[in-house]
């Protein structure tokens, strides 16, 4: 579904990612791990195409698709999701007209006929309770006001509701108790299917005890140090980033 | 050999204008007229030099050798229809070309003592009941067009709301504006609510696209104690006219006064909103809306002062600037000495959507009294990059996703009127002018 072949990217005259390579398929269950200032959270920006990130060299292919040549909401509607880490806040943009706008524009790309209000609130209604979204929520303006948790919340209530193939979830846990980090958790494993695929960059192990990763990442200075099973997380978890860092140093010395 | 000026165009007319009307005015009128006669020839058009006018330039209004209007019999409703408020029941005053047209203005069931009528029809069979108000609000000593409003102006709407009244359904006063050629109005609005009263206002100026002329209004409001009014104000102007206003507000205790300006028309604009504050308890907004297109001018400037202890004031401006449109803002708030625990909020946000728009913005606060709380913010910017993205990256396009954020922030202030049908109008307008690229 997504393959990512030498990405190197810079932000002004700084590099950001120094050559990634990885390969997603359908199905399978991406945690990409690594210390602050790593680049996790970039790879996830240049994937659903911030502007701000120049690409020099490097290609993304996504569902036979070159990626990076297309604009972040023709990424959006070929499926990508990227969960922001901080998601931002719309002043006096209501959330479910926002929410109805997006998925009529999914949904028209689709060939799919756009949902009238009637049937879009019955859709929604049922995304909000598995997420433990209280319907007043959805008049407020886009995350104005909302809490940290909510904020979070609502970015896997629109996943759901949008329905992506492939999920990019950026430092989602952070800032989450351990129940809103099981409401959410719980959001994104109720979209797990064959058909789909979740990459999901965390600076810390807990969240991957309710999402189980496929495969595990570690990031650092803008490549891949290390991958490997999901017990390559609990081995991070333990002896922290250090011990990878070093050996990267030594690989590349 | 020298030119006649348009200053002198002005004085010479009056002279007509005093003859015409005859004995017919009373003396205390004729006195003002002249007293504000002399007081425009010796302040003359503003120029760019006074500071209160430092943005703007009045120079072609003061160049151009307006005619005084003339009737026009041929208006029907169809040509005030765009600017109705559609399923609103609501008494209409209809001035076209500064004239009331009784045939054009309808009156549904008023309070007891209520007075919704001309100002001409008013000075001509009660005119004591306008001396106590006609330059009680807004005197001419410092503002040459509201001096030459006051020699000139013959009528305008006059609404007057005895005490314990309510006004059941709103009053919608329009000047409509059509002529060939350059010509110029003086509306005079005059609305007194008494002790305990309430009304709903909406004062609109309007004109046929294209057409060119100037309208130069004054609306004097004064809320007795304990009244409740609403006053949305739409500027809907050809963008080829000159809109020159000034609105003055005076308030007694623990009135209640909002206004929402809503200014969508003209090439050159000036609006002077001013409210005092004059005892306690008193409530007061005054928000602001304003876009701006091409080569037009839209300067706003505002008063509040606060005279005495606990009042509030709440004051939102918002503008929208695109093409080489030129934006000015000047918010002043006073707090008198005598007026402790005011709690006075400004706040004036521009958007400019291009490269060549420009936008001015002062805020001006003299605080004289030491336990007050006084806040004042200006934002000027482009449209949030980060929001843009978060919309697109929902899969929502470019262009769309800049229509929405555009709409939320303008929708914000038309989200305040309370006339739902109003609303509904206004939301229709603006979206109709939106800058393209925007509409979605």
């Amino acid at each position: 579904m997504l393959e990512i072949r030498n990405l190197h990217a810079r932000v002004e005259e700084k590099p950001i990612l120094r050559g990634i390579d990885l390969k997603v398929s359908a199905g399978e269950v991406h945690a990409i791990m690594g210390p602050n200032g790593s680049g996790k959270s970039k790879l996830a920006g240049v994937l659903a195409g911030r502007g701000d990130y120049e690409v020099t060299a490097g290609e993304v292919l996504y569902k036979g698709l070159n990626l990076l040549d297309l604009d972040p909401e023709e990424r959006a509607r070929e499926g990508l999701f990227l969960a922001f880490q901080y998601p931002v806040e719309i002043p006096g943009v209501n959330n479910s007209y926002f929410l109805k706008a997006a998925l009529n524009a999914v949904r028209k790309h689709r060939g799919q006929p756009e949902l009238d209000a009637m049937e879009f609130l019955t859709l929604v209604r049922e995304k909000a309770k598995l997420l433990d979204i209280d319907s007043a929520m959805l008049n407020r303006s886009v995350n104005e006001g909302f809490s940290g948790g909510e904020k979070k919340r609502n970015e896997i209530f629109q996943m759901a509701v949008l329905e992506p193939t492939l999920c990019v979830l950026d430092e989602t846990d952070s800032g989450l108790d351990i129940d809103a980090l099981k409401v959410v958790a719980q959001g994104v494993n109720a979209l797990r299917s064959p058909e789909r695929a979740v990459v999901v960059v965390t600076h810390y192990q807990r969240l991957l005890n309710y999402i189980v990763p496929d495969f595990v990442h570690v990031l650092s200075e803008g490549r891949i140090l290390k991958s490997g099973g999901k017990e390559l997380a609990l081995e991070l978890e333990e002896k922290g980033y250090g011990w990878i860092e070093a050996d990267g140093a030594a690989a590349h010395a | 050999m020298v030119v006649a000026t348009a200053q002198d165009l002005y004085l010479s007319r009056f002279a007509q204008s005093m003859v015409r009307r005859g004995g017919s005015e009373p003396a205390w009128l004729a006195a003002i007229r002249r007293a504000a006669l002399d007081r425009f020839a010796e302040l003359g058009f503003p120029t760019t030099r006074d500071e209160e006018w430092r943005f703007t330039n009045v120079g072609p209004i003061a160049d151009t050798p307006f005619a005084e209007a003339a009737d026009a019999p041929g208006v029907t409703r169809g040509d005030l229809a765009p600017f109705l408020v559609k399923q609103l029941a609501c008494s209409a005053l209809v001035f076209v070309n500064g004239r009331y047209v009784p045939q054009l203005s309808t009156t549904l069931a008023l309070p007891r003592g209520t007075q919704l009528t001309s100002l001409a029809s008013v000075l001509a069979s009660d005119p004591g009941l306008v001396d106590p108000y006609f330059t009680r609000c807004a005197p001419c000593e410092k503002q040459a067009f509201t001096a030459l409003n006051t020699a000139f102006a013959e009528d305008g709407a006059f609404i007057y709301v005895p005490a314990r009244a309510v006004v059941p359904d709103p009053v919608h006063v329009i000047y409509f504006t059509t002529t060939a050629t350059p010509v110029v109005t003086h509306p005079r609005t005059i609305v007194v609510v008494g002790d305990n009263s309430q009304l709903k206002l909406i004062e609109t100026y309007a004109g046929v696209a294209g057409h060119h002329y100037l309208t130069n209004a004054v609306t004097e409001v004064v809320g007795g104690e304990h009244s409740v009014v609403e006053h949305v104000r739409v500027q809907r102007e050809s963008f080829a006219a000159y809109h020159v206003s000034n609105t003055q507000i005076h308030l007694e205790r623990s009135a209640t006064f909002a206004q929402q300006n809503v200014v969508l028309g003209g090439a050159i604009v000036r609006n002077d909103v001013g409210a005092v504050l004059g005892a306690e308890g008193i409530e007061c907004t005054l928000n602001g809306l304003y876009l701006g297109h091409g080569r037009r001018l839209i300067d706003n400037h505002t008063a509040i002062d606060h005279a005495k202890p606990h009042c509030a004031s709440h004051e939102i401006y918002k503008g929208m600037l695109d093409g080489h449109a030129r934006g000015v803002f000047n918010g002043k708030i006073f707090v008198r000495q005598d007026a402790q625990k005011t709690d006075a909020k400004q706040t004036n946000q521009v958007l400019l959507l291009s490269d060549e728009a420009t936008i001015n913005t002062k805020p001006q606060l003299e605080i004289f009294a030491d336990d007050v709380k006084c806040t004042h913010g200006a934002t000027v910017g482009q449209l949030d990059e980060e929001s843009l993205f978060y919309l697109r990256a929902r899969g929502i396009g470019r262009e769309q996703a800049r229509a929405i954020l555009v709409h939320a922030f303008a929708g914000d202030i038309i989200s305040r009127v309370t006339i739902e049908p109003l609303r509904a109008a206004l939301e229709h307008a603006l979206l109709a002018q939106l800058p393209q690229e925007a509409r979605g």
